[in-house]
């Protein structure tokens, strides 16, 4: 029987020398955030990495005490006898730098001011990202990963954690995820970055400084992000036409539909736990992604050097990380000979998918990680 | 049991050490066997979500991917050997498919049921379709949309320039060279482009 992991306590270290980014600009005295569940056997073999997407962090599973509603983002996942076992697993989740979950992000103080970062927060990618977590590692003792998961933004760090540190790990699982974003993706970010820089209270990135934080540029962000999560058959499910009210209220402005109410309360709810400058630095991110860039355009290339075991898995209604870019990741790492894998599960959910628990993806991952499991005598 | 001995013959066609592509790959228990005693690697290509889930299980490369839209995903003589076995019958685009796997194989090997095989001509003699071990459905259940003879493959290999390199029939776990087209159940192809 699979159940919680239980209480769960999020742990922190310093790093004093600067991470060096690829910008060409150094994040100096910087903290990460993570958590680990589960027990690192002996030889240091069964260590699995989790990395997050866009509006995640390193509480990956579990709760915290005194809060109810806590679980972890990818709790469904994670745990005691879940497909990713804690019993055989030692688990590892990181907050990525420029988040706003607790690792050194533009909220916190810049050393050369004395003040916070605000905008002058160094514009991360995800191979910095990978490149801090792999420090995290060092210090944990941890030389080579069992494996290396990921979905979306998640997905693009474990892929890049195979180009950059290919001897560090075993095993990449890269969930609904893709080999750089297309142009209607970087228009949807790029959507939302203009909501939020044009939003008065925005004050070019140093809103911390008047008290005040750019909510309906982070609302606004929000509602656009999540339309492009969900497939047009999954809103239609949910909510189709209904209304607020049995009557219609011929109102322009006043919410008569009930996906307008949804996303108005998701925007919301957004608006008050997350970031305004985080949120452009991780869109960002995802922009700039693109391993195949600095190999002449040649994915194929990027992935020579990989040296792990690859699972891929897309989802067949997702249509911002669609079946197709997953497809472009397969035939680069076939044309490379190199083992892999890959899902096509065909969910209704969206890019929402890779979150919930259609027993068709959960038993593949399962199955891959009992794989894993048994190479280490786990 | 039969399927076992017909799979261990189609093994021993399969070079060791090869580069081995298996179209429709079922739950991998060949491509696992060619991997572990033959020294070959490659990938199984499978659309049905319980076959990837059971290839996943078994350890092997699984691909899930529907054949009848081609393997534009492989490049040209990417494997050594494509296996296509126990799948032809199943596609719509059957000569479209011959041809994807004599283009990206060096070699393939292709086997179906053989619908002349003598007791299914017993069974259209006496004016039913046939029920029989190697095509155990009825006819308005079936999974099988292609039918053809042991003989039929011939002309279409000849028609599209593939150079057979051996053909003969299986019959209960045996091998069947003499009259194939009457005596087999099943008749398995090897071939390349010519």
């Amino acid at each position: 029987m699979s159940s919680s992991i239980g209480h769960v306590t999020p742990q922190s270290l310093s790093f004093s020398e600067p991470l060096a980014l690829r910008s060409g600009a150094q994040l100096r005295d910087y903290t990460l955030v993570y958590e680990t569940y589960g027990a690192l056997n002996a030889d240091k073999s069964n260590a699995v990495l989790v990395c997050h997407a866009l509006n995640a962090s390193h509480h990956v599973a579990g709760t915290y005490e005194h809060q109810p509603k806590s679980e972890g983002w990818w709790d469904n996942l994670v745990g005691p006898a879940k497909p990713l076992d804690t019993n055989r697993f030692f688990v590892i989740g990181v907050n990525n730098p420029g988040s706003c979950f607790g690792s050194t992000g533009p909220m916190h103080i810049n050393p050369a001011t004395g003040k916070p970062y605000g905008a002058d927060f160094p514009v991360v990618t995800v191979e910095d990202w990978v490149d801090a977590q792999a420090r995290l590692l060092d210090r944990l003792g941890i030389t080579q990963l069992a494996a290396v998961l990921g979905g979306s933004l998640g997905g693009m760090q474990a892929l890049s954690w195979s180009l950059r540190y290919p001897d560090r790990l075993r095993h990449c699982i890269a969930i609904a995820t893709a080999p750089n974003l297309s142009a209607q993706n970087i228009a949807f970010n790029e959507v939302a970055r203009r909501a939020i820089v044009t939003d008065p209270d925005f004050h070019g990135g140093h809103f911390y400084a008047h008290g005040v934080v750019p909510r309906r540029g982070l609302r606004v962000a929000r509602m656009i992000g999540h339309i492009t999560y969900l497939s047009d058959d999954v809103m239609a499910a949910k909510f189709g036409r209904s209304m607020k009210a049995e009557q219609i209220g011929y109102s322009t402005q006043d919410i008569e539909f009930q996906v307008e109410s949804y996303l108005r309360y998701q925007g919301d709810k957004f608006s008050d736990y997350f970031d305004a400058n985080t949120y452009l630095l991780i869109t960002r991110a995802l922009d700039y992604f693109d391993p195949a860039r600095e190999h002449g355009g040649s994915l194929t290339a990027a992935f020579a050097g990989a040296k792990a075991k690859f699972q891929l898995a897309s989802f067949t209604t997702d249509w911002r990380f669609s079946p197709a870019r997953s497809r472009e990741i397969l035939k680069a790492l076939v044309d490379n000979r190199h083992d892999v894998s890959y899902a096509e599960i065909d969910a209704p959910h969206g890019h929402d998918a890779f979150l919930l628990d259609d027993p068709r993806y959960h038993g593949v991952l399962r199955a891959r990680f009992d794989l894993i499991a048994k190479e280490f005598g786990g | 049991m039969s399927e076992r001995k017909d799979l261990e013959l189609i093994a021993e066609m399969v070079p060791p050490g090869s580069r081995v592509l298996d179209l429709g790959c079922g739950t991998g228990e060949l491509l696992a066997h060619l991997c572990q005693h033959r020294g070959c690697s490659g990938y199984g290509i499978e659309i049905a979500d319980e076959n990837v889930l059971a290839c996943t299980q078994r350890g092997v490369n699984v691909i899930q991917l529907n054949l009848e839209e081609g393997l534009a995903l492989f490049d040209d003589r990417s494997f050594d050997v494509v296996l296509q076995l126990d799948t032809l019958q199943h596609l719509r685009n059957t000569e479209k498919m011959l041809i994807e796997t004599a283009r990206v194989g060096r070699i393939g090997i292709v086997s179906f049921p053989n619908f002349a095989h003598l007791p299914n001509r017993f069974a259209i003699f006496r004016g039913r379709m046939p029920v029989t071990k190697t095509l155990p459905y009825q006819w308005y259940d079936t999974p099988n949309i292609r039918v053809g003879t042991y003989a039929d493959f011939e002309v279409l290999a000849r028609k599209n320039g593939l150079r057979v390199l051996d053909s003969f029939g299986l019959k209960e776990g045996r091998p069947v060279r003499r009259w194939p087209n009457l005596m087999a159940a099943t008749a398995v192809f090897k071939f390349d482009r010519g």
